[in-house]
């Protein structure tokens, strides 16, 4: 499978979502640039973490309004999978890719640990390698993680089982409303995630927990 | 040259860690009585038009697309 992943300034994690990618795929990824309106043909598109034009205005406001997430809609819109991550997942939200919005930790605190993260769907594209209510470990690194949405949004996320990950009990790192860790748009091809599963893929990591989402989405053979 | 004030503010029922950070920091200052606060931001726009009406359509569609984000804000417009 091919992948693109989005470049733009301020990402800081891209480096290492590029290294994950080629390191469970075999292949490295292609690179567009925030300006580029067209993206190649590809199965897979990553939006990584880090901070986007400075977190200015609010997280991920600026980078979604860049060409580059019009190309990034056009092909989510035809069934294209799409993965944000970190700061991607609030440039995914600032899109209108993914509904609801993350808002400043409920600490206050930038928060830079390991969590564990229950895995609420397992069928997924995202997850499927994953075994229901699996519990994983995972870092975060985020300023801005505390995902909110209105009562109506969000029992329409429970009911269509859209909430894939959450922190597992007694974790939630950032105060986000029903533990939500992550979550995929109403056709299962958008999975916005605030923690990094690149960072946890090989043993040299410490661990692999993150691999799995990897062999998923990019339909690894087992 | 028209000018124009919008301010954005957490909608109601949205938790604002920051307003209570700095209610907190009010108390601790000595500022009793200090119900609670609620942060936002403001934004000064000049804009070349002269027709104040577009203006305030072209200010609000901004606000709309992005100065606010409107899952969890409000914003309101004053034109100057």
């Amino acid at each position: 499978m091919k992948t693109a992943v989005v470049l733009l300034p301020g990402l800081n994690r891209d480096r290492d979502m590029i290294a994950a990618i080629e390191k469970v795929s075999g292949q490295p990824p292609l690179t567009v640039w925030q300006t580029d309106t067209e993206i190649p043909p590809v199965d897979l598109i990553v939006v990584p973490g880090g901070f986007s034009y400075g977190d200015y205005l609010r997280c991920g406001a600026i980078a979604a309004r860049m060409p580059v997430m019009r190309a990034v809609a056009y092909h989510a819109a035809r069934g294209v999978r799409v993965l944000g991550v970190c700061n991607g997942f609030q440039i995914l939200l600032e899109a209108g890719l993914l509904p609801g919005a993350l808002m400043r930790n409920a600490s206050l605190k930038f928060v830079c640990r390991e969590v564990k993260l229950e895995v609420a769907n397992a069928q997924t594209v995202f997850t499927n390698r994953y075994t229901e209510g699996q519990i994983i470990r995972c870092p975060v690194a985020h300023h801005d993680g505390n995902y909110f949405a209105d009562p109506e949004v969000l029992a329409r996320l429970e009911d269509n089982r859209q909430v894939v990950f959450r922190y597992a009990e007694g974790t939630n790192p950032n105060g986000s409303i029903n533990d939500i860790a992550g979550i995929v748009n109403e056709a299962g091809n958008v999975l916005g995630i605030m923690p990094h599963p690149e960072n946890l893929i090989e043993d040299a990591h410490g661990g692999s927990d993150g691999r799995a989402l990897f062999e998923s989405v990019l339909e690894i053979a087992a | 040259m028209i000018k124009a004030r919008v301010t954005v503010t957490l909608k109601n029922g949205v938790l604002d860690p920051q307003g209570k950070a700095i209610e907190g920091a009010l108390g601790s200052l000595g500022f009793s009585g200090v119900g609670s606060v609620r942060q936002g931001k403001v934004f000064d726009i000049e804009l070349d038009d002269a027709d104040k009406a577009k203006a305030k359509a072209d200010i609000e569609a901004m606000c709309e697309k992005l100065l606010a984000n409107t899952v969890i804000e409000d914003y309101s417009v004053e034109m100057m």
